[in-house]
């Protein structure tokens, strides 16, 4: 499955800053990112070409962070379809605890990267490929 | 758990015994106290002009208390008891307050005070075989050249390194096999947390025990810093108007302080009223040097909160035992009318396994109330990249501090390392309200 790195960082100027400066220093590119607000601190998320490696680089500047798994759907990029997948995971009971996407290429492309409970993990890849969309290999993610 | 003694018959003596040996050293204090300006006043007022007034020792109570105000205003020689050429040591401190206080020691008085902090050093089990790096600042504060002193009249090979600079600290570790530490319980921590960066790893020290002062900490503290290092660390006790560090020491059993009682003369009172406390309460630590010529000491306020444990130890020495630091009488912080000492918001941080090293108290005025912000920081390792976990265990702090102090304070997460770490004594507590 496909690594996200969390990183926990303060909410003040400067800390987005640092983890760029760091993952740059590594060359380590970024696929995507979001960041959610949390009141004092913020939880940084990171699809980037060589999680490990980043991990550890942030890791050894002090860091607080985490490499989580999650699932990256290849999702055509058309009106409905995150509602069929959404749908069908609805259908058979399994609740997303996180999601996030981004369209690669307009029009033609999606990925929507999903955070499932670890116990519905195998049953919700199943569901996937049964609603017609096919999982991102680790690679294919990292490499996009 | 038998250690050896130092001292032997003064060390497991009868009550008795110490307190016919306090008498005697307390009449001798008197004879030298009254060559000083400051206690000709201070006995005057107490009606006793010669030794032979104090007839036992409670008529130690007839005294005056000796504040630090008090040698402030007789800075620098109204408490100097002997000629200044007798004089082989100052020690001052700088005083945040704007006037220095000063304590002099005679040739004789240094050697008392070496001789007692050997003691404490063959408490722990430590032996001449031990080496001993002292990351205690060394010049005016007493801390660096107390230890030292006690370390050399042991025998142990004594490395005087001093405070800070921690990649150096390491290394000497490693590179002189270093076994007993004598440093601030803050700074113990901050240094395991560079061991990676000085590229050492903790199999390649031969590290055994660390003597722990200057600062205030809790039991959990303590532990903690066992845990990580693999030691035993042992509590010390001491103030330089007292001569300096050993005034109470930890044995192996470590179960709170031998305070010397041959040396020392200790009352605990209530700080409001100057009255002594019942047997095994806490109050305010007073204390009289029975062993120092050059600077008499006598019922000095150290304005520490701590109690006396009226049971025996293990040990053997019958010295009582002084608990660990409670708080101090001028670090106790009043919010919204209620008592709250640092050293309770310190004890619930430390025993919560995600939380790190350093952590802030501040309050701050938010309209008429007092506000109390504790600052923690995450703990890399247990960080799992889950928001719930963020959320439960500010609730678990939360909680935990409202049922140790009754106030609900905002709990804030912070990155590792991102909270001021000194590497002396640390600040931890920020009051930003106005002064009135």
């Amino acid at each position: 499955m496909a690594k996200q790195l969390t990183i926990f960082l303060e909410n003040r100027p400067g800390r987005l800053g640092a983890v760029a400066k760091s993952l740059r220093e590594n060359s380590i590119d970024i696929r995507a990112f979001t960041v959610q607000d949390r009141g004092d601190y913020g939880l940084v998320k990171l699809i980037v070409s060589n999680p490990d490696k980043a991990y550890l680089a942030l890791a050894n500047l002090g860091c607080a962070c985490a490499l989580k798994e999650i699932l990256a759907i290849s999702v055509p990029d058309k009106i409905g379809n995150f509602e069929i997948l959404t749908s069908a995971l609805a259908q058979n009971n399994i609740n997303v605890k996180d999601a996030y996407g981004f369209v690669l290429q307009p029009h033609q492309q999606g990925v929507c990267c999903l955070e499932i409970e670890d116990t519905h993990v195998a049953e919700a890849k199943k569901v996937i490929a049964a609603a017609g969309f096919t999982l991102l290999k680790d690679d294919e993610l990292y490499n996009l | 758990m038998q250690t050896p003694f130092w001292n032997k018959e003064i060390e497991t003596a009868e009550r008795a015994v110490l307190q016919k040996i306090q008498l005697e050293r307390l009449r001798e204090t008197i004879l030298w106290a009254l060559k000083t300006p400051f206690y000709q006043k201070q006995l005057r007022e107490a009606r006793i002009s010669s030794p032979d007034n104090i007839r036992s020792l409670s008529d130690l109570r007839k005294i005056p208390f000796t504040t630090k105000d008090d040698l402030r205003l007789n800075f620098p020689k109204g408490l100097l008891a002997v000629d200044m050429k007798d004089v082989v040591r100052i020690h001052s401190s700088s005083g945040t307050t704007g006037i220095p206080t000063v304590i002099y020691y005679s040739k004789e008085d240094i050697d008392n005070w070496s001789d007692l902090m050997a003691r404490c050093i063959f408490a722990t089990g430590a032996t001449r075989a031990d080496i001993f790096q002292n990351m205690m600042t060394y010049g005016m504060f007493t801390g660096g050249l107390g230890l030292h002193y006690g370390a050399e009249r042991v025998g142990m090979a004594v490395i005087p390194i001093g405070g800070g600079n921690t990649k150096r600290q390491i290394k000497t570790m490693k590179d002189f096999c270093t076994t007993i530490l004598h440093v601030t319980p803050s700074y113990l921590l901050h240094i395991h947390s560079k061991l990676d960066e000085a590229e050492v790893k903790r199999e390649e020290l031969v590290l055994k025990k660390a003597f722990i002062g200057a600062e205030p900490h809790s039991e959990d503290f303590r532990k903690k810093i066992e845990h990580i290092w693999h030691i035993d660390a042992y509590n010390s006790y001491g103030l330089s108007e007292l001569n300096g560090p050993g005034v109470a020491f930890e044995c192996a059993y470590k179960k709170d302080m031998h305070l010397w009682e041959d040396a020392y003369i200790v009352e605990i009172i209530n700080p409001e009223t100057g009255q002594p406390v019942k047997d095994g309460q806490p109050g305010e630590v007073v204390l009289t040097n029975l062993i120092r010529r050059a600077t008499p000491m006598i019922r000095y306020r150290t304005r520490d909160l701590a109690f006396l444990h009226p049971e025996p130890c293990p040990c053997g020495r019958t010295h009582r035992r002084l608990s660990r630091i409670l708080g101090r009488t001028d670090d106790m912080l009043i919010i919204n009318g209620i008592n709250v000492f640092p050293s309770q918001i310190e004890e619930v941080v430390m025993r919560i396994p995600e939380v790190a090293t350093n952590y802030v108290i501040q309050v701050e005025k938010k309209g008429a109330l007092d506000h109390l912000t504790v600052k923690v920081e995450i703990y890399p390792k247990l960080f799992l990249g889950e928001p719930a976990q963020l959320d439960r265990l500010k609730a678990r702090i939360t909680d935990e501090l409202h049922s140790a102090i009754i106030l609900h304070p905002s709990v804030e997460l912070h990155e590792p390392n991102s909270l001021p770490v000194s590497e002396g004594k640390a600040k931890r507590v920020i009051d930003l309200r106005p002064k009135e």
